[in-house]
């Protein structure tokens, strides 16, 4: 009975893998590519554009974009996917996912098929900061596509009427405290109706605490994704900071700040400053009923900023023909005149310096000068938290950021026993 | 004529009750007076209420583009009713199984379907997902379904209702000759009504709003049900835009409250007519 | 004879559901647990048995502990309230109670709408300064909550969502079971002037045991289910003050990528779903077998 099943399921193999052979021999190459959505706006409207343009001038390659819904589950669709045996052949995933990519076995580095001078010339033609997350080991593993950094909005009627120069934002973290107390403003009962400076902290909390970390000097972790730096001094006073603006100098709410309700806590006039991502500005310029401002995030030692967003991969389960067809559309849609209308279109950092040049994007940021805050920030900007077991590390940082903004630990004792449990987890892949 | 006759008499309390009943009443349906608010109105009034505010469809134009809502919705009715229609044979079959027969194995097997009550399909997604892949139907409306088409949940809520049928109608049947399926058709299959009713209000709405595994499962317009489609509004980057959730909101649950709001009265007389008998 | 012809007859009419649930429930439980006593397979370390590795991690991981604890506490603060407002509602709206169809459908609604849209509509209630709540209770001078961002209110605050989304579910079954009662019943107490409360007491509430047995059995389950609001509204946060077993299990296993670990901790969860079951079953069953 068994050798007859067996013996069928052979048949079946065997005759999956003559038609699979046959398709292949003939049709198109065929490029399943899935992509998340984090921003508002026609997205799959502009991706399927992409797609169709892209197939006209490569009439050999199908391209199949793949909505995927956003990075969280797109991540997740892609591992259940690559595990189950079936996964695409390029995504775009979170830059922080390369360490966990490649710990399951899941892409493959782009250094095999950058070949030409050309080729070398477009992987130097983007900004060095959104590298820092796409290489490791001395390889390339993702090609950075809608990035974002951390920038500072301000409400600039609200300036004025606490008396401040609606053109100077804050440039220090001492500058922001003596803004924030200015712009904090309490009712008859000591109620406040509008905080000075607000910084989410639900969900990805590390994210902007990585401004602050890094802006006392310190960023929170090394480069090969093997040791992270919760309890150094520098970024447990950044976490001391933080907890201030609450506790002592009283100008943040308190609390956990949710991420999802900033952008109208800003337009709601219930908070003057806001900390938030650069993919945030074509929603704030729409809906904001004042004039607002954008501004780098004030320095301590330095001025800094984590990047974000999300980079192209091309998964290892694919045909060599397959992966020239996904690495040729990654290089087309990363040409400086479409990196540059994806900027616009969506509110990303247009990834690569020569974007900036061309005639389109001078048009906007000339109409739009906000839009350009994000590009000079780069050069200061650091890489995103990213190690090893990343999503695991990254939890233990954030309990304890959300352990010390509720109260419950001191920043010191909440960092120390973050890094002992990130220690810990870390063990193995030294 | 219910319980309410009892209690003739005592006005005062009974004004209270309604008041109560309203106050509660009022407090369920807040989130989707809010829906409607937010939709209707553009994004400036949707945290704040004032009877000046403009109205607006422009909303619902927004949330319409954001996704392909039409293609979502007759996948979402597909998947519903080849889910409703295949649960309600398997679940007849197998609850009459249990409620009016002696053979070995009855309870071991009962045990094992009161197992699905605990260990639901939403649990097992990942090893599911292994099976779809294997069986090749990946992204399609029938690997949304199937695991849901044996439903432990109606089983046990047929089987209730089928034991409560009274024996002599079934041994009745019998004697005329009835075979085990015209018996279940003709006696328990009729009297059951109300809890067809109620099971299938239930898995309709459970269907339509599923989410977790319908995204798991599915890759393409051409399969994915409207709360898939939903998801694009939650989550973003640029936070949370009440008006156009709210309108979204409105859209994809709209056929499923006109439907309750129609058949309400039916739904209730057919509770009233089977109660009655 | 007749009787071999009865064992036939019952188990091919259980057949075509017995078949799909075993493909889609027996068989990934036991695939689960075979999962659970191996290490998660990486890129270059394939998976190996390590016993009971995965479940001694799981008793020395304080956050699985929290989501425990959690997840109790949400099982007791939403089973007894969902249910007893479900057969507030049903009792009411089977009721000549003025605006009863409005009533009705205004319970149901939270059926209807899904959780996944809706949650983001409670999310702006809780909102501080200007959320609907925060609005209301200006009114009353008692504002300045952040109630989803802070510990001791997160979870109370994603009880009542719970709590909102169940008890219209559980109300249609109520009601169900109120219809198909018998008016005489009720006529014959008030005859013998029974008060209401007795009448409840003494006749209603029995009868609707079997009701109440299966509508606990589903909240119990939901308890340890509903995670869609969470995933929304605070994804297990302030400091895992709403970490729930079923949310941490979609962590490890969706975002960390353990899934050996992620099965052990459905092996548990499987375990306390299979105890409260047992509970009931044991104490309940045997005081609705009145028929």
């Amino acid at each position: 009975m068994r050798s007859l099943f067996r013996m069928l399921g052979r048949a079946l193999g065997f005759a999956a893998i003559v038609v699979a052979g046959a398709a292949q021999a003939q049709g198109p190459i065929e490029v399943p590519f899935y992509f998340p959505i984090a921003v508002g706006g026609p997205v799959p409207k502009i991706i399927d554009g992409y797609a169709t343009a892209f197939e006209k001038e490569n009439p050999g390659i199908q391209l199949k974009p793949i909505y995927t819904g956003s990075y969280q589950e797109s991540i997740a669709k892609a591992l259940t996917a690559v595990k189950s045996g079936d996964p695409p052949v390029t995504s775009i995933l979170l830059s922080t996912d390369m360490y966990t990519l490649i710990d399951e076995g899941a892409i493959v580095p782009f250094d095999d098929l950058v070949k030409t001078a050309d080729d070398h010339a477009w992987l130097k033609s983007f900004y060095p900061a959104f590298m820092e997350n796409s290489q490791t080991g001395g390889k390339t593993w993702g090609i950075p596509f809608q990035r974002s950094t951390v920038v500072l909005y301000y409400n600039k009627e609200a300036f004025k009427e606490a008396g401040l120069d609606p053109n100077r934002p804050p440039a220090t973290w001492a500058e922001m405290t003596a803004n924030a107390e200015k712009l904090t403003r309490r009712d008859a009962s000591g109620k406040v109706t509008q905080w000075g400076v607000q910084i989410p902290s639900s969900g990805f909390p590390y994210w902007l605490f990585q401004g602050l970390a890094i802006e006392n000097g310190a960023n929170l972790m090394n480069a090969a994704g093997t040791e992270v730096y919760y309890d150094k001094p520098e970024v447990v006073g950044a976490l001391q900071y933080w907890v201030d603006l609450v506790n002592k100098y009283k100008v943040h709410p308190p609390g956990i700040v949710e991420w999802g309700t900033t952008p109208k806590d800003f337009f709601e006039r219930k908070v003057a400053m806001m900390w938030t991502t650069t993919g945030n500005l074509t929603n704030v310029r729409a809906n904001a009923k004042f004039d607002f401002g954008v501004a780098m995030l004030p320095a301590m030692k330095q001025r800094g900023s984590p990047t974000g967003g999300g980079n192209f991969y091309i998964f290892k389960k694919s045909t060599p023909a397959q992966r020239e067809a996904a690495f040729k559309f990654i290089k087309w849609v990363t040409q400086p005149e479409r990196a540059a209308q994806w900027g616009i279109d969506t509110g990303y950092v247009a990834v690569r310096a020569d974007a900036w040049d061309t005639p389109e994007m001078k048009k906007y940021v000339a109409g739009f000068p906000a839009a350009a805050v994000a590009r000079d920030q780069l050069p200061y900007a650091k890489a995103e938290l990213s190690t090893h077991d990343n999503q695991r590390v990254t939890k233990v940082l954030n309990d304890a950021l959300q352990a010390a903004l509720t109260g419950s630990k001191t920043p010191a004792q909440a960092l120390k026993d973050a890094q002992r449990e990130a220690d810990r987890l870390l063990r193995s892949y030294k | 004529m219910t319980a309410s006759s009892i209690r003739t008499g005592n006005g005062g309390l009974r004004v209270l009750e309604t008041a109560a009943a309203w106050l509660l009443g009022i407090l369920w349906v807040l989130p989707l007076l809010y829906a409607f608010w937010a939709a209707f109105h553009p994004a400036e009034y949707s945290t704040s209420f004032s009877l000046t505010a403009p109205w607006t469809l422009a909303n619902f134009v927004k949330a319409w583009h954001a996704a392909p809502f039409a293609r979502y919705f007759v996948n979402t009715v597909a998947l519903v009713t080849m889910v409703l229609a295949a649960q309600l044979v398997l679940v007849t079959l197998a609850a009459y199984a249990f409620a009016r027969f002696e053979f070995p194995g009855r309870n071991v097997a009962f045990a094992l379907v009161l197992m699905q009550l605990m260990v639901m399909p939403d649990v097992l997604i990942v090893e599911n997902y292994r099976t779809m892949a294997a069986l090749g139907i990946k992204d399609t409306i029938l690997s949304i379904g199937l695991p849901y088409m044996a439903s432990a949940f109606g089983i046990f809520l047929l089987r209730q209702t089928f034991k409560t049928v009274p024996r002599e109608l079934d041994e009745a049947a019998r004697v005329e000759g009835c075979s085990p399926l015209m018996t279940l058709w003709k006696v328990y299959v009729p009297l059951a009504r109300p809890t067809y009713l109620a099971y299938a209000l239930v898995s309709v709405s459970y269907h339509w709003n599923n989410f977790l595994w319908p995204l798991i499962i599915t890759n393409s317009v051409e399969s994915r049900p409207v709360t898939v489609g939903l998801q694009v509004f939650s989550s973003t980057d640029q936070g949370i835009d009440w008006s156009i959730i709210s309108a979204a909101t409105l859209l994809s649950t709209g056929p499923l409250l006109l439907a309750f709001l129609l058949f309400q009265r039916q739904f209730v007389q057919s509770f009233m007519r089977a109660g009655i008998r | 004879m007749t009787r071999t012809r009865e064992w036939v007859h019952a188990w091919l009419l259980l057949l075509p559901a017995m078949s799909l649930l075993v493909l889609f429930t027996h068989y990934p439980t036991v695939a689960n647990l075979w999962h659970s006593l191996h290490s998660t397979p990486r890129a270059n370390h394939p998976s190996v048995w390590v016993g009971l590795d995965n479940y001694r991690n799981l008793i020395e991981d304080p956050i699985f502990w929290q989501a425990l604890t959690n997840n109790l506490w949400y099982a007791v603060g939403t089973i007894p309230l969902s249910i007893a407002l479900a057969l507030l509602m049903a009792i009411w709206v089977n009721d000549r109670i003025p605006g009863r169809g409005i009533l009705r459908l205004a319970y149901f609604t939270p059926t209807i709408l899904p959780m996944i849209a809706v949650a983001n509509i409670w999310l702006f209630f809780y909102t501080p300064e200007y959320g609907l709540l925060e609005q209301v209770l200006a009114w009353f001078g008692s504002a300045g909550h952040n109630w989803l961002g802070t510990r001791s209110t997160a979870l109370p605050a994603l009880m009542v969502v719970a709590i909102w989304k169940e008890a219209g579910f559980f109300m249609i079954f109520y009601l169900a079971a109120l219809q198909s009662m018998s008016p005489q019943l009720a006529e014959a107490a008030a005859i013998e002037g029974a008060s209401r409360a007795y009448f409840f007491r003494r006749v209603t509430f029995p009868l609707l045991m079997p009701t109440t047995l299966f509508v606990l059995v589903n909240a119990v389950i939901n308890a340890f289910r509903m995670v869609d609001h969470i995933v929304v509204m605070t994804r297990g946060g302030p400091d895992n003050a709403t970490e729930l077993l079923l949310y941490y299990i979609y962590e490890i296993g969706f975002r960390f990528w353990d899934s050996s670990y992620a099965a052990a901790l459905t092996m548990v969860l499987l375990a306390i779903l299979g105890i409260f079951a047992l509970l009931q079953f044991s104490f309940l069953e045997r005081r609705t077998h009145y028929q």
